[in-house]
This record gives structure tokens, sequence and C-alpha cells, in this order.
């Protein structure tokens, strides 16, 4: 759509219908799907009444995978063959992955496939709630717009366009990816009518983030954002889990003399036995948060007994070093944002993990304040990205207006000679943003660079990870250090990077956009959409037909807003030739028969329109900054 | 103009949208940064920093900076977080005696000479101070 939609807040645009969005919190441990129904945000619950969907997956060979509580059920009999806690691995290719390699006889699955399969089931249950599902002959008579996904802050880039990958490869149109912290202030900030500096404590079942925002006047920004995606309530469950392995006795009627078995040494027990024990510590976990102490009286699947008094002292004892970890990550981020402890307006806990009350005893010590609880913790990031997903597809009230300055989690950078990083982004750089440097070559008659892109906050290229590489070739032949070769590093406001590398002298250009390796390209994306998509040609063939109908009606729409607007920018003979292509355009998408027609119309109205959106481009623009003060300039863009 | 706002317009409107902001945000970095706001203020005087292509710095600069690397050196090898912490302290006494005498040669004397040297010795100032938390990040 070449026309820019310049909606100023409070002044309604156009006949609008309510547009279908979502927002979806792709938990470690469970996920969740919100909307935002007349006017309040809600979770979207199943047929059985539950919010929460358990975020595993159980594979059988010739058989559909099974998502959610059928598939945790399933955790102990068939535990080789139920995938939980995926998110960690997101990113991560499968050579890195031996559980994912390796499932029974259903052959190996991607991270990215198996995210696919909870963001699935999410999708249909949205559309199950909001009508969009397709009915009998399988036409969808409305269709989901599109989702707000969130992501942990900490991400790095490779995870980021792993979380993408899998929403395209659950047909989800992806509006937008958003840091975890940053929705659940947007649910607390709209909720509060809040005002200052708020830190969002966020610890999950798999990462911790720790965020820093400042808001006013209807804007967000995020001043500092620190993490670690490989801490969350998981590895709470774990020392549990370790401390209750150290206690097992062997079944009396072995008739041996009972004696512990060593902490480390959990060979005896079964992968079902493990698993009935993972799934005991974190109801042992789940108990502590409201009791003093939990009696365990508890028999394996093997027969080994395990009794046990766990008390909520011992438990904060055991886990003080996994809290000192998140402590320490949050002065960090207090520090990057310019600000003491003591200066916070406000501490909102985000995770089921904050449930625990070591981490909300912990959290209280070091701002010298209560958190904020009163928005349900496994809730509020999907609350969040629902009025975030509803504000981006266009369903403002008037008034209801905010806006998101977000940063990246990690600095970007290029390896240099010697294993060195050359810092290029640093970290909590406002997003989107562009930064260029320039390098030369090292030989003389150099004629190519190779340009490797890393993130992270360490000096050595082996410490940080590795996003990509590419080549700029055909630089000609100069003496060393003649060459002059700018980088430009573009991250976009979902936090995604892309790289192009210019020869200043003679213009040649190379470019990617970071897909990092991870091991799953683009063709091998677009294979599995064909597969999952494919295997009925006519699906498919409608599919596209109504995405393109879609797609018209929401040209049509700015158009016809555009021309109400700023119609006086037009001249008759573009006026007529757009009212024209308007005209042609409401035909096909009526006739709703045939793709490719229905494209070029699209394309027709386009190009029509470019001039115009220019014009408009131009106009909003000085409007926008015109007698301005700098100062005001930052909130307000 | 926020890429937020074109969340559902067409790619290139998008990318449109990605430009301004970028440049936008690119802007408020650099009035948000001291440093990065006085060099650019000496520039629009007349009097580039260059920080490139001159390096000539005052001889008791130097020598501060050499002493600020060694004690870096030391606490990276003795992984010491107090040793650190105190060069951090020392650091940004520096900055705040920095920033004051780019704020008297720009305000109040409009000593271009002065601001530029001053901003030069900031900006080695930055640079140290980004080994020094690269060394805290290693430390965890």
């Amino acid at each position: 759509m070449a026309l820019l939609q310049i909606a100023e807040p409070g002044q309604s645009s156009a006949p609008h219908e309510h547009r279908l969005a979502i927002g979806i919190d792709l938990g470690t441990t469970n996920s969740l799907v919100a909307t935002v129904r007349s006017g309040l945000p809600e979770v979207i619950i199943d047929e059985s009444g539950r919010a929460l969907l358990p975020s595993a997956v159980w594979y059988r060979a010739n058989h559909a995978p099974v998502v959610g509580e059928g598939a945790l059920a399933n955790r102990i009999t068939d535990p080789r063959n139920v995938v939980v806690s995926v998110k960690r691995w997101m990113g991560r290719s499968l050579s890195e992955i031996d559980s994912l390699a390796d499932l029974g006889d259903s052959g190996p699955r991607s991270p990215v496939q198996v995210s696919a399969e909870i963001l699935k089931t999410l999708r249909e249950r949205a559309e199950q709630a909001l009508g969009a599902a397709p009915d009998s002959l399988g036409i969808r008579h409305q269709e989901i717009m599109g989702a707000v996904i969130t992501v942990p802050a900490h991400f790095d880039d490779a995870q980021r366009q792993a979380t993408k990958d899998a929403a395209r490869l659950a047909g989800i149109p992806v509006l937008r990816l958003l840091n975890e912290p940053t929705a659940a202030a947007i649910a607390y900030g709209l909720d509060q009518q809040a005002q200052g500096r708020f830190v969002v404590y966020d610890l999950g079942g798999g990462t911790f983030d720790v965020s820093i925002l400042q808001l006013s006047r209807g804007v967000f920004e995020v001043l500092s954002t620190g993490g670690d995606t490989a801490l969350g309530g998981d590895d709470f469950d774990r020392t549990l889990f370790e401390h209750l392995t150290g206690l097992i006795r062997p079944a009396a009627r072995s008739g041996a003399t009972p004696s512990a078995l060593s902490d480390t040494d959990t060979s005896a027990l079964s992968d079902a036995d493990k698993s009935a024990l993972r799934v005991e510590s974190r109801r042992v976990k789940e108990l502590l948060s409201t009791l003093a102490e939990v009696h365990v009286d508890f028999t394996l699947p093997s027969g080994l007994h395990l009794v046990a008094v766990v008390t909520a002292a011992e438990f904060e004892t055991m886990s003080a070093a996994l809290l000192n970890r998140t402590i320490l990550t949050t002065r960090r981020a207090l520090r990057d944002a310019g600000m003491q402890a003591g200066d916070a307006d406000g501490v909102v806990l985000v995770g089921g993990a904050t449930r625990m009350r070591a981490v909300r005893r912990a959290v209280a010590d070091l701002f010298g304040r209560e958190p904020l609880t009163n928005l349900d913790p496994d809730q509020v990031v999907a609350l969040g990205a629902a009025m975030q997903a509803n504000l981006l597809v266009g369903n403002r009230a008037p008034g209801d207006d905010w806006l998101l300055l977000d940063v990246i989690p990690l600095s970007l950078g290029l390896e240099t000679m010697g294993g060195l990083v050359e810092r290029i982004l640093a970290r909590n750089t406002t997003i989107p943003a562009a930064r260029a440097q320039e390098f030369t070559t090292f030989k003389d008659g150099q004629t190519a660079m190779a340009v490797h892109v890393v993130q992270g906050e360490r000096e050595l290229v082996a410490d940080c990870r590795s996003l990509g590489r590419f080549e700029l070739r055909g630089i000609p032949p100069m003496v060393a250090g003649a060459a002059r070769i700018q980088v430009t590093f573009q991250v976009d406001a979902d936090g995604l990077l892309s790289v192009s590398a210019r020869e200043l002298s003679s213009g040649v250009e190379a470019s990617v956009t970071v897909k990092p390796s991870y091991g799953l390209g683009d063709e091998a994306i677009a294979q599995m959409l064909t597969d999952a998509f494919g295997h009925a040609e006519e699906d498919a063939r409608l599919r596209s037909l109504h995405e393109q109908a879609v797609d018209a009606e929401r040209l049509l729409l700015a158009t016809q807003t555009a021309i109400d607007q700023d119609g006086q920018l037009l001249s008759v003979a573009d006026q007529a030739l757009i009212g024209q292509r308007m005209a042609e355009l409401s035909v096909l998408r009526e006739a709703l028969k045939d793709v490719d027609a229905l494209r070029a119309g699209i394309a027709a109205l386009s190009a029509a329109t470019e001039g115009f959106a220019a014009a408009r481009m131009d106009q909003a623009v000085r409007q926008a900054l015109a007698g301005r003060r700098v100062e005001d300039l930052d909130t307000s863009v | 103009m926020h890429p937020d706002r074109f969340a559902t317009s067409s790619d290139r409107d998008l990318r449109v949208a990605v430009q301004w902001a970028t440049a936008t945000n690119e802007a408020v970095r650099v009035l948000r940064d001291p440093v990065k706001r006085a060099a650019l203020l000496c520039e629009r005087h007349g009097h580039p920093v260059d920080a490139e292509s001159n390096t000539s710095m005052p001889s008791p600069f130097l020598i501060q900076q050499m002493a600020w690397r060694e004690a870096l050196d030391e606490a990276r090898d003795s992984g010491d977080p107090a040793a650190l912490e105190t060069l951090r302290r020392s650091l940004d006494s520096a900055r705040t005696n920095l920033s004051q005498r780019v704020e008297r040669a720009i305000d109040h004397q409009q000593n271009w000479a002065e601001a530029v040297a001053a901003v030069r010795e900031w900006m080695f100032v930055e640079r140290f101070a980004d080994a020094v938390e690269a060394a805290e990040f290693a430390l965890g």
C-alpha cells in the first residue's frame, strides 16, 4: 500500500470497523493469547476455561502433535517425545540441542517448528473466540489482521528472528515483536495512568528480564534493559529437584540398607522418574509461595520412595544464588539508566516465578518499596501485547494513543583484526536506529572483505554471539588502507538487524538481513510453509485470495481516508486517475475470484498514489516539526 | 512518523517511516549526549574536533590516561570489583570536571580552542569508561 495513514490521535479516520488483533505471550512454561474487546484487554480462554496454555508439545509418529495440557499429561509416560521449555532453545541450531534432534519416532524438530505448533494452537483458540475460524467450506469471513508477539527484552537477534519465523510458520501475520517488560508496562501504565520511572522485574519460566521505563504523556520510553535468557523459574525447580534427588531412599521392599543416592548420582533414576520428580519439584515450589513448609511423600514410577519436609527457609537458602543473579542484573540496568534504586517511582512484578516469596522480598529490599502486583503476573504481558496490537491495527479510540520507544538489549558490532569487536550500536540505543562506520583494507590489492556481525558486550569475538557473516567482493585493488568501506547497521522497531557494506570509491555493495546461523534460511521456511499449507492446493489459493482481498480493502480504506484529509494536495488529473483505479479494485475485490488480477489491481492503485504519499509525508513532517523546540521532540515523535 | 504508526501499511511506507524515526532517534541521541552535543557545537562554530585525525594530547592528560590503563589492567587481572569501582569513581569526577570546563569555554568564554581541547579529552575519558564497563561485564 503506497498511501500513508497519517492519523492524528483523537481524530478518528474513516468509517472503520473493528479489526481483529491479538497479543501473544509465547512463554517458556505457559503461553497466552489476549485481545481487546469493547475497549478492554482480556485473555482468551479455551473451551475448558483455561487461560494458560502449557508450552508443551507431544510428538508421535503418524499423529498430529498435541499441544498444551494434553502434552504435559504424557510427560511422565513418554518423556522423550514431549518437548517442554522450547523457548530456551530459540535461535539455536539443532546441532546444539540433543533433546530435539532425537524425538522418538517422529524425527527431529527445530525450536522454530515446536514454537510454531504452540502458536498455531493459540491462533486457533483466538479464531474460535473471535469468530474468525473458517466455516464449513473453509472460507474465512473475518481474518485476524495481525499479532503482537512478546519476546524477552534480552533476546538477541537470532532469538528474535526465530520467534518471527515461528509465527510465519504458524500463519500469523506479525505486527510487531514487543519486549515482555515493555508489554507489562503498557498494561500497568495505561491501567494506572502512571507517570515517572518504572522498573519492570520479569522472572518467567526460563528467562529473566529487567527494564527501566520512563512514562510520560503517553510515551513509554525504555531507558535501559538487562537480563538473562537462561535464568527463570525452571532453575528454581531444578535446585529443588537436585535437593529432592538427594533425599530419595531405595524402595523398602528391595531389602537393602536404606542409604541416600548421592547428590549427583541421578543415574539410578529412569527418564520417567526424573520427569515425575520434576513435576513434583514444581508443585513443591508453588506450594512454598504460600506455605511455610511442604511434606513430600512420593513414590516414583520405578518404585523408589521419597519422604521429606522442605521448609520455605531451606528453599530460600537453596535459591539465594539464583536470586542474587537477578539482583545484580537489576543493579546494572539501574546504572545504565543513570538511576539509584531509590529513584524508582514504581516496581512491577511480572512472570509466574515472581509469586515466590523470596523474590518479592528481595525486590522490596532493593527498592525500599513494595512492588506492584495488582495485575495477574501470568497475564499482564499478554494483556499489554493485545493493547499494542489493537493500537497498531488502528482500533484507536479518540484520545487513546501512546508510543513505545524501545532499545536494543545488547551491543551490535563487527569483528576486526585480531578477533576484537568493534562496537557499532551500543546497547540501550533507542530503536529504530542506524549507524555507519568506515573500515579499510588490511593488505595491498585486497579485493574482498569478510564482514562478521556479532552481538554482546565483551571485547573478544569469541565471547559474543555470532549473528552472521557475509562478504563484500569486487573492491578495486588499492594499497592497504586506501579503500573506504562503509558498513551500515540498521535495526528496525522489532529489534531486528540488517547490515550492508559499501565501498565508497567504487560503489560496490553487499548486504544481508542478518539471518543468523541457527539453521533456518528463508527457503527452509518457505518449504515448511508449503508443507504446512500445501496439502490442499485449493486451501492455499483461497487463502491467498483472502489475503489479497484484505490488502485491497485496507488500501482502499487508506486511500479514501487520505483523500478526505488531504485531497487538496492532488491535481484534478491525479484525483481522477486514483478514483478510477479505486473503482476497478473495488470490483475485483467484490468478485473475489482472480488472485492475480486482484494483486495487479492493488499494484496499480499503489503506483497511482505514490506521488500523493510523498506529498503527504512532506506535509506531515513539516507540520510535526514546525515551531517545535528540541526538548519537546523526543517525547512526541 | 514512528514505524508503529505504519504497522499495517506497505513495506515501502514502513521503510520510509523507519528512516525518519531512525534519523530522529539519532538527532535525539546527539542532543542528549553532552559530549556529542559539545562536539557538534564546536563544529557548528567552525572548530571541528577532528577526533580521528588530531590525536595529540597534553602530557599531564596522557600520564593520567596511562595510570588509569594500568589500574584497569591490574583490576582485570586480579578480578577485583572494588578496584573497578574506585576507577569508575575517579572517571566520574573527571567527567564532571570536563563537563564544567566545556560549559565555561562554550557558554561563557566562547573560547573554542579550549572547548575543542576539553571535548577531545572528554572523548578519551568516555572511551576508557567503555573499557572499564567491558571489564565489569567480563567479571559478571
